[in-house]
């Protein structure tokens, strides 16, 4: 009770609740046009928040991160384009319920079970921010390189059909850190001569390259459109009462979404797609899914934004982010010296706190902001995409100006945008190349740390939480092998 | 005929292709391959230090991942069924180009004219270039890019340098272009 007091104390001050009505609102905003995504609008607005104080940049970006989905649902449901490209499974039913003249109720469940998602998650972390406490002390250098190096392997093998290019790009992130000089032995590594590859590859100039201004080039580049989506009639109140009736999936979605969360590297998609799954296969009229059937879309909507409470928790508890957005909190943290890990739910639970309860106050605005703005929000996704990819670029510049003023840094991230744009135009994954940056950073250190204190291989294991990570790493690989081959050979009959 | 183990390893690597794909798979490749291979120039090997410690140790994990999972990206990309279109979607890489330029034009200008002019310069020009001619529209955006460096450098005040142009201007306006603009 004293810390969730000392977490308001934190929270009540005039520039923190501006940071998130700005990020909340923001975040709705930016989810709701096509082609941004809160990953763009992060990558943009990280150097910007460098200037304020941890909790302000936080609950900001926290505001956009957590907003963004409900924004995004709006256009999946209207004009059958996701906002972000989590939305992209409430298409399915939402677009059909749409064509039904049933726009209102569509969208009217979608804020509703986004609504139950995000404060469900929330909760559940507020209630096992305890355990959390208790657990976090006991990973050390080796859990912590094991929960890292899971980490990876996760992203690389959550991207389905794509796992060997997951693998090289997570690849090329973990070379992309190791670039500039290194801090033991103090010598360059692939800096061919050039003093401005010695303090290696910047993160957030990756970021913005990869993100922001490779989406700018393919605005730019694509041909232009224009949505007309058309406006919503009808209260949007109404699904706060129809969710009661789905009670069921709702809260089966949103303990997938906290689940997935918390597992580095898995995430909205892989929670959305098992919810969805449980409640097809749950339904009484299984057939409707896919043509407009309020469960499919209650399914995805719970469970995308039960996430990003969740993901919040090996961040803060080990300092491992899980995805590309909670990679780029942790420069936030990094700035700030404050060091996400064990020690922060030591020392700053109540910082801890004030960051879930800031989660919680954001799900009420955007809500209410949402039941008052549908309407307006549906003029803004007529903005022409190649307008978009203009003003795109031109906030990229801040990003990435504002860090240095280095225009080395400029060239550097441009150089990343067209690598981005390779990458989105080959539908290649972008993230494995954040996360290997990030966690072959902390991979490096703590295994440099570990080692120094084993003395055999099996030294490495003799923890039960290393023990049992180590176990989960071969599981995970023994089934990803053989069940591959498994799976390849039951599907041709005439090969098994 | 193919034998039963040759149709499983073409099955194991099939999956969904786009047009470029094998292009970029290849050169990822062939830059993976030549970064390994210039690592006895681009790292050093520490003498008396445990392999976990020496700086070449993770250049070589990484490039050797790379490599490993480029070749098994190529051999996919190999196997499974073309779609048309190659040689175009290259040449739409390429254009992406242009993009770099103007972004780093813009980027070269703002020094010099400063953040406001640069910034709606750059937004009309790009409008431009975009392919809109409609004066509505490139006003719109023109104004949009001055909200954007009000919101930035007048309210956020994040860093952003001064141009050399301000040093033109009388010294009252240029103390307050230098805060706001």
């Amino acid at each position: 009770m004293e810390t969730l007091l000392s977490g308001v104390v934190i929270l009540a001050r005039w520039d923190v609740l501006v940071a998130l009505l700005f990020g909340s609102i923001g975040g709705v905003i930016i989810g709701a046009i096509p082609g941004v995504g809160a990953a763009v609008a992060i990558a943009i607005l990280l150097p910007a928040t460098f200037a304020f104080d941890p909790i302000v940049g936080l609950t900001a970006l926290l505001g956009i991160y957590g907003s963004s989905m409900y924004g995004g649902a709006i256009p999946a449901i209207l004009i059958n384009t996701p906002g972000t490209a989590v939305n992209a499974l409430t298409t399915y039913d939402g677009t059909p319920m749409t064509k039904r003249g049933e726009s209102h109720r569509a969208l009217s469940l979608a804020y509703s079970a986004s609504f139950f998602g995000g404060i469900f998650s929330i909760l559940c972390l507020m209630v096992l921010s305890p355990l959390l406490a208790l657990i976090a002390p006991h990973f050390g250098a080796k859990e912590i390189f094991l929960a890292a190096l899971l980490g990876i392997i996760l992203v690389i093998i959550a991207h389905r059909g794509q796992v060997f290019a997951a693998g090289m790009l997570a690849c090329l992130g973990i070379f992309l850190h190791t670039v500039g000089l290194e801090p033991v032995k103090y010598s360059q590594r692939y800096t061919f001569d050039q003093d401005w590859l010695t303090s290696g590859f910047d993160l957030i100039v990756v970021v913005l390259g990869l993100f922001a201004i490779s989406q700018a080039f393919v605005l730019l580049l694509e041909p232009n459109e224009t949505p007309h989506p058309s406006r919503v009639k009808g209260t949007l109140l109404a699904g706060f009462k129809e969710l009661q009736s789905y009670k069921r999936i709702a809260s089966v979605s949103a303990s997938f979404g906290v689940l997935m969360g918390m597992i580095p590297g898995v995430g909205e998609f892989t929670a959305q797609f098992m919810s969805y799954a449980y409640a097809q296969k749950t339904s009484q009229s299984p057939e409707m899914f896919g043509k407009g059937a309020p469960e499919g879309l209650i399914a995805s909507e719970t469970a995308n934004n039960a996430v990003p409470a969740a993901a919040m928790i090996p961040l803060l508890a080990l300092g491992i982010p899980g995805e590309a957005l909670t990679a780029m909190m942790l420069s936030v943290f990094y700035v700030h010296n404050v060091v996400p890990g064990p020690q922060l739910f030591q020392n700053d639970m109540d910082f801890v706190m004030a960051i879930y309860l800031a989660m919680l106050l954001l799900n009420i605005l955007v809500v209410v902001f949402l039941l008052f703005s549908t309407n307006w929000l549906t003029r803004i996704m007529q903005i022409p995409t190649r307008a978009l990819g203009v003003t795109v670029l031109l906030l990229s510049f801040v990003g990435v100006y504002s860090l240095r003023n280095s225009i080395t840094d400029c060239a550097i991230a441009a150089a990343f945008g067209v690598f981005g744009v390779i990458l989105k135009r080959l539908a290649l994954p972008v993230v494995p190349i954040i996360l290997g940056m990030v966690l072959g950073g902390i991979m490096e250190v703590k295994l440099r740390i570990a080692m120094s204190r084993v003395d055999t291989p099996l030294d490495f294991i003799d923890r039960p939480i290393a023990a049992m990570l180590f176990g989960v790493i071969c599981l995970i690989l023994g089934c990803q092998l053989f069940g591959g081959i498994l799976r390849k050979r039951l599907v041709d009959p005439e090969t098994g | 005929m193919r034998s039963d183990s040759t149709t499983l390893f073409v099955r194991l690597f099939h999956r969904e292709r786009r047009p470029g794909d094998l292009v970029f798979a290849v050169a990822f490749m062939i830059v993976a391959a030549s970064l390994l291979a210039m690592m006895p120039w681009q790292t050093i090997w520490a003498k008396r230090t445990d392999l976990y410690t020496q700086p070449r140790f993770w250049p070589a994990v990484s490039l050797g991942g790379m490599l490993f999972f480029a070749i098994l990206h190529s051999v996919s990309s190999f196997v499974s069924p073309r779609i048309a279109g190659r040689w175009s979607e290259v040449w739409l890489w390429i254009r992406s180009l242009e993009y770099a330029g103007w972004f780093l034009v813009y980027v070269s200008l703002v020094p010099l004219l400063g953040y406001l002019l640069s910034t709606v310069f750059a937004a009309a020009a790009l409008m431009l270039r975009a392919g809109y001619r409609d004066l509505r529209t490139i006003g719109t955006v023109a104004l949009v890019a001055f909200g954007i460096v009000v919101l930035f450098k007048s309210v956020l005040q994040v860093n952003l340098p001064g141009g050399a142009l301000y040093e033109f201007l009388p010294s009252t306006l240029r103390s307050f272009m230098l805060t706001y603009f």
